[in-house]
């Protein structure tokens, strides 16, 4: 699990996944949009609590490695200001074939969402501002998690 | 008896209370009781559930017994992704 203030470089992130064994990489991208709920987001502002993120996203992603017969996994997380259309989130999964590699990747950003210290929030057109209050994106995580088990 | 419990606010409860960190007497047993207690400072009308809590930088619940001289970590409802 690594956090950055930095552009989340996807090429050179995927290409540190490489393995001879591996037939397969799924990759996820979270990006930053327009809009939100109605109301038009100008950009978006992430606060993150980096020594429990890190911890807590390294477990994620050691689950997925006990759930699913994973070659390599990774996971970055951006903070600070974000523009419309930058890469917020990313992971990367390798495996010998696509079934684990999609579960693996699936199960770490539902994981991730609902469970690392990180909060956003939003700037909107109007000039206002506000926190976004994941709830309801945790409640669908969790059943789709149920679903999955 | 009274226990000194050092709180650090994040995010939305750090905008409420005004402050990142403070370090408040408290006569409570668990962090749920601490969070109820400061319930003016970080003004959340969450239940409990929806937010998360840590005790000495390792996530915890809100049964977690308190100590004195613990830190804890008052997460509001998480958003990453």
């Amino acid at each position: 699990m690594r956090i950055t203030s930095n552009r989340i470089d996807v090429g050179k992130l995927r290409d540190e996944l490489a393995d001879p064994a591996a037939g397969a990489y799924a990759g996820f991208e979270g990006w930053i949009r327009n809009h939100n709920e109605g109301e038009q987001v100008l950009r978006l502002e992430y606060e993150v609590y980096a020594p429990l993120a890190l911890k807590e996203g390294d477990r994620i992603i050691r689950e997925a490695r006990d759930r699913f017969p994973v070659l390599r996994a990774e996971c970055v997380h951006r903070e600070g200001m974000l523009e419309i259309g930058e890469c917020a989130v990313w992971v990367g999964v390798t495996s010998a074939h696509r079934d684990e590699a999609f579960s693996a990747c699936r199960y770490i950003i539902d994981q991730v969402k609902i469970r690392l210290p990180i909060w956003k929030k939003e700037h909107y057109r109007d000039g206002h501002s506000g926190w976004v209050n994941c709830e309801r994106c945790a409640a669908h995580g969790h059943a789709a998690a149920e679903k999955r088990a | 008896m009274s226990k000194s419990i050092t709180v650090r606010y994040f995010a939305s409860f750090r905008e409420h209370a005004g402050t990142a960190e403070e370090v408040v007497d408290a006569d409570v047993a668990t962090a749920g009781d601490l969070f109820a207690k400061l319930a003016n400072r970080h003004g959340s009308a969450e239940p409990l559930g929806h937010c998360k809590v840590a005790v000495n930088d390792e996530m915890a619940d809100w049964s977690t017994p308190l100590e004195d001289g613990d830190t804890v970590l008052l997460f509001p409802p998480v958003a990453g992704g």
